[in-house]
């Protein structure tokens, strides 16, 4: 029967190309556009580690005062002396802290000019935290941080530059003009968003290529390479001593925390440590802190840039611009065929059997209007690089998950549109129809 | 227009198809006259001047490996000289920033050295005597900076420059009665006045995101040689030959002294590149959004065709009954044409009004600006007389039923 229907639905949208034509196009732009808006978003809005995501926590402490806040807001990032604290109190299974270096790689082979690497300084638990996979080796332990140790984690990419992807662990890189023993390979390892590190605004970033331990950076006065906020009217410092003791934040910590009552203990640490600082005399206002895990934390930063949302509410709006008018063109198609109807109704098909030829011709638009939106959809992808910078236009790409949610959107959104004018066409009466004949 | 009564009582039995059609008009407008809207303000950002004069002028990152992070003085003294030796070139600075660079210096500046906060924000670009020159910005007041009075310094440790040079948006802002030459500056939190020696006719900041909208023009000249590892140099090639400079300076740079990076990637453009990369998207989204107003106003066309299409092979009858009673075939065009204006009307007014509250939701999203007047009435006009064209085709087919079709029975 259903292939019956499809035939009758072939036979029928042959008869009338033009007003089949329309609709096709019509389904075709509108799904096309709305995919090609949903990949970037989905490209700049995803879950970057969604294993973890409920479970890791960036601290953030007030330590200016309410009259340099942002709407009550904290700073994003943490400055060297209450980073420190945290680490020293040690109130989460896992913590780290982190800043970004951009450090010069000098290669061994003298011919060889001497290029940047961009990555981490951080304590040993940033790769069990965030998961980080390895290629060679492993990260570095709390003994290398206590230690202040010259070991290095790289990247495959670096490794394959350097070594031709050999296993370099044990050997030593020059970055700067300190030596180093490399631990750990990673493999190509590059969130996106890359949560961590929103402070910096390096959200889209390319991935790092070297991460060194935090205590051995500071120990060298490896200044940061992100970002450096000293608030509106603080002053950087005269030199790196005074740099570290003052407020600028520069420095994004993160914690573990496993359960709901280690989150409320933090939190509690965190109001009491403000406290202690307040009796102390650094800050003279109530405790002002947050603890956002990496959801709270990436809607806080705006991890999604406007232009993306913005194209986003135009696309759904364009589809359901297109469906009304699918809906419009369904109804003329439909209607005009009332006579039809009533000779098929007086013959004894009944409601349940128009509605099955109906909607299965609809579905079969549907289904064109998916294929014509997917070769819409895959010329538009060429489109984002013009739209987005590269780094967000990469991300968004045209796989099967998104093949598939094409197709299905069509044909479902054009199914949806059907059910009011195959109801007008089930309501024909066939008397009526027959009687004007 | 004696038609009407008798259109209305005709839609009434087309209820569906009329409400889809002003639906559809209504939406469109909406979404049309917002894109529209979007458009044209990314276009105005496109096409805000920096100041300088943009051919001939190039810009290369350096960065030197294994100097002392702020013992780069001589070695920016050494690439300079170099340049400037090179053939094509007209002048060059070293500078920490530049218009459209995307990242540099800012600050509050005050003209009360009590003030609590700042009067003005603005950029500081820290440069010397050859800066006005190698950017191609006008002096319209004052004078440049001398030779002795410039400084070298540690980022970390600027001092206050006893002279200074302003931009005219921030000279004005700063003074508003427009004698701010001669005149001083507090600059951060300085207790130590700067003196407004020059005013430029225009420097834009290094950003062009919406948030530095507020200061875009805002610029400060401070004669500062940086001793930073990292520099800009910005390059002023003698006409018609940037091509060849182009080639020739990062060259030269690393004759000089091999211990340097320069970034494979954007670490040497032309000023026309730098201007392109910070308005691809801006330019981007006007194009996305062009392409989705085309389109949407194609597809709403189409509706229009297809439904007027259909209630017109309904009608043949009738149509041929009135041309059978006398109707010319210019009154059924205009019956038709009339019909669409109708409910084109209607779907209008409905637009424009969501197109308001889109708008306005928007603006609290996304901090966008609020919508005027004539992007909705040039909205209003175009889906009307899209409407009308694209009834015309369906409505002169109308005219030409003849009048036997009153005797046939479809």
């Amino acid at each position: 029967m259903f292939v019956h229907n499809l035939r009758l639905g072939t036979h029928s949208l042959r008869r009338n190309p033009l007003l089949t034509a329309l609709m096709i196009m019509s389904i075709g732009f509108g799904v096309a556009a709305s995919m090609v808006t949903y990949a970037v978003f989905r490209a700049v809005s995803g879950d970057p580690i969604p294993q973890k995501s409920s479970q890791l926590f960036a601290p953030q402490i007030d330590n200016r005062g309410p009259q340099y806040n942002r709407e009550g807001e904290p700073p994003d990032a943490l400055n060297y002396t209450d980073a420190m604290a945290l680490m020293r109190a040690h109130k989460a299974p896992r913590q780290t802290l982190l800043f970004q270096v951009g450090l010069s790689v000098t290669p061994e082979d003298s011919h060889r000019m001497p290029f940047k690497a961009l990555g981490y300084a951080t304590y040993g638990d940033f790769f069990p935290m965030f998961d980080v996979p390895f290629q060679y080796g492993n990260g570095w332990g709390a003994e290398q941080d206590n230690g202040r140790e010259p070991v290095v984690v790289i990247s495959r990419a670096l490794n394959q530059k350097l070594f031709g992807g050999e296993n370099s662990v044990g050997r030593r890189i020059t970055l700067e003009d300190r030596q180093y023993r490399i631990v750990g390979v990673t493999e190509n390892w590059d969130p996106k968003p890359r949560f961590f590190d929103m402070f910096s605004g390096n959200a889209y970033a390319d991935p790092p290529q070297v991460y060194i331990p935090f205590t051995y950076a500071i120990d060298q006065r490896i200044d940061t390479y992100g970002n450096n906020n000293c608030g509106s009217d603080g002053k950087r410092g005269d030199d790196f001593d005074s740099w570290l003791r003052g407020e600028c934040v520069w420095i994004s910590p993160w914690v573990e925390l496993n359960t709901a009552d280690q989150v409320q203990a933090y939190r509690q640490f965190l109001d009491g440590y403000a406290e202690e600082q307040r009796k102390a005399g650094r800050f003279n206002w109530a405790p002002n802190n947050r603890l956002r895990d990496v959801h709270a934390w990436l809607e806080h930063e705006h991890a999604v840039p406007p232009e993306s949302r913005i194209s986003l509410s135009l696309a759904l709006g364009f589809l359901v611009i297109c469906l009304v008018n699918t809906i419009g063109l369904l109804l003329a198609k439909f209607m005009r065929r009332a006579p039809e109807i009533g000779v098929r109704r007086a013959l004894g098909a009944s409601r349940a059997d128009i509605y099955h030829q109906f909607l299965a011709e609809a579905a079969m638009v549907g289904f064109a209007g998916g294929v014509l939106g997917l070769v819409l959809t895959g010329a538009g992808m060429f489109g984002v690089g013009l739209v987005f910078e590269p780094q967000i236009a990469r991300l968004a790409h045209l796989d099967i998950s998104l093949v598939l949610l094409t197709l299905l959107l069509a044909i479902t959104a054009t199914v949806l549109a059907a059910f009011y004018p195959t109801w007008r066409a089930a309501q024909v009466q066939p008397a009526w129809q027959l009687k004007s004949n | 227009m004696l038609q009407i009564k008798p259109i209305l009582a005709a839609l009434k039995r087309h209820k569906a198809g009329t409400v889809l059609i002003a639906l559809q008009i209504a939406l469109t407008l909406a979404i049309v006259c917002n894109a529209l809207f979007i458009i044209s303000q990314r276009l105005d950002r496109v096409h805000r001047p920096t100041g300088l004069v943009e051919s001939d002028l190039m810009a290369i990152q350096n960065r030197f490996v294994g100097t002392e992070e702020n013992n780069a003085a001589p070695l920016i003294k050494a690439d300079l000289v170099a340049l400037r030796q090179l053939p094509g070139v007209q002048d060059v600075v070293a500078i920490n920033s530049y218009p459209l660079r995307g990242g540099g210096w800012s600050t509050g500046v005050r003209t009360d050295v009590d003030a609590k906060d700042s009067k003005a924000h603005t950029t500081q670009y820290f440069g010397d005597e050859h800066t006005l020159a190698s950017m191609g910005v006008r002096l319209v007041e004052g004078r440049n900076f001398r030779s002795d009075e410039i400084v070298e310094a540690d980022p970390q440790a600027i001092p206050d420059p006893a002279a200074i040079i302003v931009s005219k948006a921030l000279a004005d802002k700063m003074y508003p009665d427009g004698h701010a030459l001669g005149k001083t500056l507090y600059i951060g939190d300085s207790k130590k006045p700067s003196t407004i020696v020059g005013i430029v006719e225009r420097l834009q900041v290094p950003w062009n995101g919406t948030w530095s909208d507020s200061f875009y023009e805002n610029s400060l000249i401070q004669p500062v040689q940086l001793t930073s590892a990292f520099t800009n140099y910005l390059i002023r090639a003698k006409p018609g030959q940037l091509g060849d400079v182009l080639k020739a300076a990062p060259a030269a740079l690393v004759k000089v002294n091999r211990m340097r990076v320069i970034p494979s990637d954007r670490g040497v453009r032309t000023f026309a590149e730098v201007r392109e990369h910070a308005y691809k998207g801006d330019r981007g989204m006007a194009i996305l959004m062009g392409v989705v107003c085309l389109v949407l106003l194609g597809i709403t066309a189409a509706g229009i065709v297809g439904l007027t299409s259909f209630w017109v092979g309904q009608r043949r009858k009738q149509i041929g009954v009135r041309r059978a009673l006398g109707a010319t075939k210019h009154d059924i065009l205009s019956y038709f044409l009339t019909e669409n204006l109708l409910i084109g009307v209607a779907g209008v007014v409905i637009g424009a009004l969501l197109a308001i509250a889109m708008n306005l939701w928007l603006v609290t999203q996304y901090e966008m600006a609020r919508l005027s007047v004539p992007y909705v009435l040039v909205g209003v006009a175009a889906l009307l007389l899209l409407g009308q064209g694209a009834t015309l085709a369906p409505a002169m087919r109308a005219s030409r039923v003849s009048p036997v079709e009153a005797t046939r029975s479809v």
